[in-house]
């Protein structure tokens, strides 16, 4: 398991890891609340990649030679680390992806490929990330499945009355839902979903890309069958993510991208797979990223997930109060207790993009668009908002600019 | 500095878009999306007697101050210009009057209601096409 302290954490400590902070943006201290989007990178993941670059680099998995023994043990290591920062039941469950997106792909393609037809139905839910609501629309269409999305209410959170009318709607057969919602931070109830999943014969794939940064991610205690993460979220670098799927699937399942690595044998008229989790790792993986996403599991468990989720806790409530004695305000989402550091907010007659371009100019950086969530954009009648986003580096000086920010942005454009 | 960019001409035609409207039975119109912050703009033409200069132009939508300023100056530019010199039109031209540097992402922002007439005429005119536009890409699930 992952949580192994309740310490809490100091953020102005912490924020002496990240070299991003040492320089100005636009000529000040830069306010950086876009970590929802992708987090900043401590010192002990950047100083693992050049040293597994310098000391430890080759191709894994095939060379006989030291060098090559050292890479594939560094990338080994890090599934192991993975694994265990999940608690996965085996490494061998374990796949490297570039992404938590291509971790969700793999599943749409090489499971419901196989397994989707007329009369079956896949659920999501109408707060997912695109990246798990456009491969399982997609899929439902090329198979002739039923594609369906569980609503939310006016707070952002789940309504799960209507699970009994999709239920009726024919053979359920997939259930995707993100742990946490990008946009608002809605931690959803996906352990629910997970049962309910299982007693109408579906799978449940759950993307948990905005969660594992930010709480314990126990795919046993989940009760899922795939769950996607993804490195760059997490303090890692870009490029490489991890899919967990249960080994019963894994093992049925097609493969996903075809070539070298996860091969047993071809032959002219025949080739046959690799075991896992091989079989779906194709091509040269990325090596080094990965050892540098298992020095970030290692940062982040040192610090303790619990740790960071209370101080994201004390952040967002914070925020949430600030935001709320601004005249011509409207924030979105659950109430502070059940979401994550994520704050989605509109100001009266300004457009989203409009604040985020005045708030650069104060070295603040925050995400203003749809968030890759249109459907849930258009529940709420809204084409954007601006969405602050906290991590364990973020500290309330950053809120109070923020704040001051979207005074300044009111006084030119409101 | 935020005041270079937001200056007060900008902010004029934001807060009092000019042609900010809809043509019934138009002879041509469009609709666009930028699809990076979700701006959208529809822009509606009326033709003179001669079916080629144009004699009405509106537009409605929402979008940011960038692509609804530039969009109110795109309508007082090119009233009274034909359906082709409305399709040569250099994007430089509408960038000139809007008259702010703009990053990469706004220069999308600035471009959208341009684009959209261009589609617009395109589709009654058969005008050529400008070879890049903001956000009308967009792609049907099939």
């Amino acid at each position: 398991m992952a949580v192994t302290t309740s310490k809490p954490l100091d953020a102005r400590v912490l924020r002496a890891d990240f070299p991003a902070f040492e320089h100005l943006s636009r000529g000040k201290p830069l306010a950086y609340l876009d970590s929802a989007s992708s987090t900043q990178k401590p010192r002990q993941v950047l100083d693992e990649l050049r040293t597994f670059y310098e000391t430890s680099y080759a191709n894994v998995h095939r060379g006989v030679y030291k060098l090559a023994e050292d890479a594939t043990a560094g990338y080994e290591g890090a599934r192991a680390k993975i694994a265990s920062f999940l608690n996965a039941p085996s490494e061998r469950e374990v796949i490297f992806t570039r992404s938590a997106t291509e971790g969700i792909n793999l599943v749409a393609y090489a499971w419901g490929l196989d397994n989707l037809g007329p009369g079956d139905v896949v659920v999501v839910t109408e707060l997912e990330h695109h990246s798990n609501f456009v491969p399982w629309q997609y899929v439902a269409k090329r198979t002739g499945a039923e594609f369906r999305a569980i609503p939310f209410d006016d707070y952002g959170e789940l309504t799960l009355e209507s699970l009994d009318e999709i239920a009726a709607a024919g053979n359920v057969k997939v259930v995707a839902n993100n742990l946490v919602s990008n946009s608002l931070g809605t931690i959803n109830p996906s352990e629910r979903l997970g049962a309910w999943a299982h007693e109408q014969g579906a799978i449940m794939v759950v993307d948990a890309a905005q969660a594992a940064p930010h709480r314990t991610v126990d795919v046993q205690a989940l009760g899922a069958d795939f769950v996607a993460i993804s490195s760059h979220k997490m303090c890692g670098p870009t490029g490489v993510g991890a899919l967990w799927g249960k080994r019963e699937l894994l093992e049925r399942m097609s493969p996903f991208n075809l070539g070298g690595e996860m091969i047993r044998s071809v032959k002219l008229d025949k080739t046959t797979w690799n075991e896992l989790p091989y079989k779906f790792e194709a091509g040269t993986p990325a090596i080094a990223e990965a050892v540098g996403f298992g020095a970030a599991v290692d940062y982040l468990t040192e610090i303790g997930l619990e740790a960071i989720e209370a101080h994201e806790h004390e952040l967002l409530a914070y925020a949430l109060d600030k935001l709320g004695e601004i005249e011509g305000v409207t924030c979105y989402g659950p109430p502070p207790e059940r979401r994550a550091g994520i704050v989605s907010f509109n100001v009266d007659g300004v457009h989203p993009h409009d604040v985020a371009q005045v708030l650069d100019w104060e070295g603040i950086a925050i995400r203003a668009g749809h968030h890759c969530c249109q459907p849930l954009m258009t529940r709420f009648g809204v084409a954007a908002t601006n969405r602050a986003s906290f991590y364990l580096y973020s500290v309330p000086e950053e809120i109070d600019r923020l704040v001051d920010g979207i005074q300044k942005t009111r006084k030119l454009l409101g | 500095m935020a005041e270079d960019l937001y200056r007060e001409v900008i902010l004029d035609h934001y807060k009092n878009p000019r042609g900010h409207g809809v043509i019934e039975d138009a002879d041509a119109s469009a609709d666009g999306l930028n699809p990076l912050c979700g701006d959208e703009i529809s822009i509606y033409v009326q033709f003179g007697d001669d079916g080629e200069t144009v004699e009405e132009v509106k537009f409605s939508g929402r979008g940011c101050a960038i692509s609804q300023a530039s969009t109110s100056m795109l309508m007082e530019m090119v009233k009274g210009r034909t359906a082709e010199e409305i399709a040569g039109l250099p994007k430089e031209e509408l960038l000139e009057e809007v008259g702010i540097p703009l990053t990469p992402i706004r220069l999308k922002c600035a471009l959208l209601g341009l684009g959209v007439l261009k589609v617009a005429l395109h589709r009654a005119k058969g005008t050529p096409l400008p070879q890049e536009w903001a956000g009308l890409d967009e792609l049907e699930l099939t």
